[in-house]
Order: C-alpha cells, then sequence, then structure tokens
C-alpha cells in the first residue's frame, strides 16, 4: 500500500515538474536558451492567481489572469532579454537569466513580503477516495491537466498549420523562412505557449502546498534544468517521461536513501550519473 | 585599521582567490562551472574537520587544497563528456549536491555545520596579511598561466576545440589541468575561510554563492585577471560601504549580472578596452 501510495505521490509531483519542464525544452529546442528565469514566471503566476482568487473570490478568474500575465511577460523577455545576444557564446543568455531570475526572486520579495501568501479559503482540497487511497481534489486535477495540457501540445504540434509552422522552424529556420513562416512569430508564439505552461503549475503547486513564497520556484528552476537535460534537450516526450520518473524516484529516494541525501539533491545525482553513462541524456535530443 | 577593517579586508582577500580561481576555469579554459562553492566548502571542511583533530595549520591547508583539487579533477571528467550547456547544468548539479550531502551528514555537522575551529594563532592583522599574500601569489600565478605556453593552450581550447584539436593539443589533459589548478585554490580559499570564521554552515556554500563568485568573473569580464580582482573588490565591498543596499544586495547581485550579460558582455574589461584601445593583454 505504500509503495502504490509513494508512486501516486511521485507522479502528482512529477506532473507539476513536466508542465514547467516542457516550456522549458520548448524553448530550448527552438533558441537554444537555457531559460532560468522561466520559473520567475513560475512563481509570478502563483502570486497572481493566490491575489486574484483571494480578492474576487473565483479560482478560474485568477487562472486565466495567471496564465495571460506570465505568458505575456515571458514574450517581453524574450523580446528585451534574449533576443539581443542570441548571436553571443551561449553562456551569455545563461549567465544572464540567472541574473534575471535572483532579482526577481528579490522583487517579489520586496512587493508580497517574505512570508509568503495563503489562498483565504483554499479551493479542490476536498478528499476523495478511490481505491482506498486518499487524495486531495487539487491533486487529482494536477495529474488530469498534466495530461490535457500536453495532449492539446502534441495536438497542436502533430495536426495543425501553426504546429507545422513551429516544427519546421525548429528543424531548419532559414528553409522555413524562405516557405513565408515567419520565425520570429514562432518564438513569440513559443515563449507565449511556454510561460503559459509555467504560469498553470505555479497555480497548480499554489493549491496543492497553499503557500506562494517568493523562493518558491528556486528548486523546480534549477531541477527542471536536469529533467530538460535527461529528457534530451528539445524532446518533449523524453521530457515528460523524465518529469514523471523523477517525481517517482524523488518519493522513493526521501524514504529510502533520504538518510544520506537531501531529497532536492536527488535529481541531481540522477542527472551526473545519467550524463556519466550517456552523455547526451536518456532520450535523443532535437 | 580597526577590527572592522581587518575583518572586511580578509573577506575581500578570500574572495580574489575565489574569482581568480574561477576565472581560470571559466575565463581561460572556457569551461563554465555553475558550481564553484562546492569546492570552497569542500576546502572549508576538511580544514575544519582536520584542524579540529588537532593538525597543524600549514597541514590542514594543504589538505584542503588538495582535497578540493583531487574531487576538482573528477568533476572536471564530467567536463571531457558533456559540453557548455550540458556541461553547466552538471556543475550546477555538484553544488546542489554537496549541500545535499553535507546537510544530511552527522559527521559534517549536518546543518548546524562545524564550529569551535581551532584558532590561527597569529593576531587578526598577521592573519590578514597572511590571506592577501595568497591573494597576490594567485593573482601572480593566474597573470604566469596568461603569459606562459598553457595559457595559450587554454586560449585555443576555449575559442575552438576542434581546431585545437586538429593542431594536437591534448585537450582531455589541459581542461583537467584548468580545472585541477581552478578547484585547489578554491580548496585554498575555503581553507582560509575556515580559520576565519571558525564556525561553517553548509548554507554558506550553496548554489547562490556560486552565482556570487560567477557575478565577480562575469562582471569583471570573463577572462581577464585585472577585470576580475576589481570587480570583487567592488562587489565585496559596495554592500558594505553603502549599508542601505546590504537588504537589497541579491537584488543588485542579479541586476548587475543580467545588466552586464545583456550590455556589455566583456564586463569591467570591456571599458578598459574602449579607454586604451587594444585588449588587455
Amino acid at each position: 500500500m505504500l509503495f502504490i501510495e509513494l508512486f501516486i505521490q511521485g507522479l502528482i509531483q512529477g506532473s507539476t515538474y513536466a508542465i514547467i519542464a516542457v516550456g522549458l525544452t520548448l524553448i530550448y529546442g527552438l533558441l537554444r536558451v537555457l531559460h532560468v528565469a522561466h520559473a520567475g514566471l513560475f512563481t509570478l503566476a502563483a502570486y497572481l492567481g493566490v491575489t486574484v482568487t483571494n480578492q474576487f473570490g473565483s479560482l478560474s478568474l485568477g487562472i486565466v489572469v495567471a496564465t495571460l500575465t506570465s505568458g505575456i511577460v515571458g514574450v517581453v523577455i524574450y523580446r528585451l532579454v534574449y533576443e539581443p545576444i542570441l548571436n553571443k557564446p551561449p553562456y551569455v543568455a545563461l549567465i544572464a537569466s540567472i541574473g534575471l531570475y535572483i532579482a526577481m526572486e528579490e522583487l517579489f520579495r520586496l512587493i508580497f513580503g517574505p512570508f509568503g501568501l495563503s489562498f483565504s479559503s483554499a479551493p479542490l482540497q476536498n478528499v476523495v477516495v478511490i481505491f482506498g487511497i486518499h487524495l486531495r481534489a487539487c491533486q487529482i486535477i494536477t495529474v488530469i491537466t498534466n495530461v490535457v495540457l500536453l495532449g492539446i501540445l502534441a495536438w497542436i504540434a502533430q495536426k495543425t498549420r501553426v504546429g507545422i509552422g513551429w516544427r519546421a522552424t525548429v528543424d531548419d529556420p532559414e528553409m522555413s523562412a524562405s516557405f513565408g513562416i515567419d520565425p520570429i512569430r514562432v518564438r513569440y508564439l513559443v515563449f507565449f505557449v511556454g510561460s503559459a505552461l509555467a504560469a498553470v503549475a505555479g497555480v497548480l503547486v499554489a493549491l496543492l502546498t497553499n503557500l506562494v513564497e517568493p523562493t518558491m520556484g528556486a528548486v523546480p528552476s534549477y531541477k527542471s534544468l536536469a529533467i530538460i537535460v535527461l529528457g534530451g534537450l528539445g524532446n518533449v516526450f523524453g521530457t515528460l517521461i523524465a518529469s514523471l520518473a523523477l517525481g517517482v524516484i524523488e518519493a522513493f529516494g526521501t524514504i529510502y536513501i533520504g538518510d544520506f541525501l537531501d531529497r532536492d539533491a536527488i535529481a541531481f545525482a540522477f542527472l551526473v550519473v545519467v550524463l556519466m553513462i550517456k552523455p547526451t541524456g536518456l532520450f535523443k535530443s532535437r | 585599521m580597526g577590527p572592522y577593517e581587518i575583518s572586511l579586508a580578509t573577506g575581500v582577500g578570500i574572495y580574489v582567490i575565489l574569482a581568480v580561481s574561477l576565472n581560470l576555469i571559466t575565463g581561460y579554459c572556457g569551461q563554465i562551472s555553475l558550481g564553484h562553492a562546492a569546492f570552497f566548502g569542500i576546502g572549508a571542511y576538511t580544514v575544519a574537520l582536520l584542524s579540529k583533530l588537532g593538525w597543524p595549520m600549514y597541514l590542514t591547508l594543504a589538505a584542503g587544497l588538495s582535497s578540493a583539487g583531487i574531487i576538482g579533477v573528477i568533476i572536471g571528467l564530467t567536463s571531457l563528456r558533456v559540453k557548455e550547456d550540458f556541461l553547466a547544468i552538471v556543475t550546477m548539479g555538484v553544488a546542489f549536491l554537496f549541500v545535499g550531502i553535507v546537510r544530511q551528514q552527522e559527521f559534517f555537522g549536518g546543518e548546524m555545520g562545524i564550529s569551535g575551529i581551532p584558532s590561527h594563532g597569529m593576531t587578526k592583522f598577521a592573519y590578514l596579511c597572511f590571506v592577501l599574500v595568497f591573494a597576490m601569489l594567485s593573482i601572480l600565478f593566474s597573470w604566469y598561466v596568461k603569459k606562459a605556453w598553457i595559457g595559450f593552450a587554454f586560449d585555443a581550447v576555449a575559442d575552438d576545440e576542434g581546431t585545437a584539436r586538429t593542431l594536437g593539443l591534448d585537450i582531455k589533459s589541459y581542461k583537467l589541468t584548468a580545472f585541477a589548478m581552478g578547484t585547489s585554490m578554491a580548496g585554498l580559499a575555503g581553507g582560509l575561510y575556515a580559520y576565519y570564521t571558525r564556525f561553517i554552515v553548509p548554507e554558506t556554500f550553496g548554489f547562490i554563492e556560486s552565482i556570487t563568485i560567477l557575478s565577480m568573473v562575469a562582471v569583471g569580464g570573463i577572462g581577464s585577471t585585472f577585470g576580475v580582482v576589481f570587480a570583487t573588490v567592488l562587489l565585496v565591498m559596495m554592500p558594505e560601504v553603502f549599508r542601505f543596499i546590504n537588504d537589497y544586495k541579491l537584488l543588485l547581485y542579479g541586476a548587475l549580472l543580467f545588466g552586464v550579460m545583456r550590455f556589455k558582455p566583456e564586463g569591467l574589461s570591456g571599458f578598459y578596452t574602449l579607454l586604451t584601445g587594444n585588449k588587455e593583454k
């Protein structure tokens, strides 16, 4: 029983990782930028979600506001930060992004205070029993959201004209530009979608923990970098598998090797071991 | 000098060693490292544990230096397998692993860290001079490396590995040498730090510390010893001199790191180039 419960807790945790990391890997696949500040948008969305929900009493409104705002801020970050330094060595964008993330974290601390916010009455906390396992509604919704969002994403990428243009640009930007696909618009789209996904994850984590803090993005941020490397940089399916696997490994690791290794260090131990054996990650990079 | 100035200057000296040592790896040899504080920590913990066993200072410092260097070479082995973005993430992982392991072990004092590290047995001022001698030595060493043959080899590896390999350079051993030199210097800085504060906790050597060291290198100008030393002195002193900044120290570091990379990736050394019209040699 403990085994199954740990497994399910791991899947729930892994689902939140997946929603964050997929946006990150999409951006990396297109631009070869490690977008650390991605987690800043995750935190921003969590704050917006809680504030709006508390103000107007509607969680759906909170989610919509958080998602749209984060999506737009993501596009603005691309336009103002990354676009001018894309042709510089890769570490330039990476260090700029880390700097931006740290600055964002401190700004949240200054604006919202260091102690964090909670929902005044947290929605979706009612307990459901499925096959004898007690789960909160928001935990089930997290897993469902993960499946639905990534399903929609896969459908867009495979079946729609927008998705075909997007994949063409990832494969060969110059060739697809000569076929009339505007590469800049594709970048805007990817940043908007990726940031909106991070925003959904932010609100979901806020529901799961009912606590939003300035530093809540730090661990997911660095961990999702490990995840996208494990999943093969730019590979969405690999990222999904790596996220869920890490969630499960962490859930078991905390119980069985927690005395030796911190929970947050497990991801990196896993990463270092995998990369030493297979330097390209578990799955093929795009 | 009052005790406050002495303590501040000692801190500056230790950070100069750290920044110069990271510059050897990231600046000269082009291998990005986001986990440098881990080696700082390895040095500090080695020295703390051995000095509590009663080892004399020169032996503990040597042990701190070599333990960080040995683990540095092991981590450096990853740089032979993974490059650029992958390497950045692996070294970031090292930073988290170090804190994650140390924090859980009774042997390393756990969350509480190690206190009661024996005194260095000098006056504060003498210890300052002791630290500054090491800081000076590491600057000189760094300049020497830049001018020596190995400096040119590092340059070639940093610029274009493929070409360097075609020229017959043994890339692997140069990368490992850079890691060995940089991390052992960081270990020495850790040892000096342990004697300086006589109390260490795992958080001091976490990821944020790695980024702080990196920001000194990046703001100074990646690869420029002069710029890096200047930026280090500036960044360590600034929050102390302007007390009101202290609350916003991290915001300042973040904004500086971001601003320099976004607008002037050459860092402060870029202004030097601008003034004199030629690149710093």
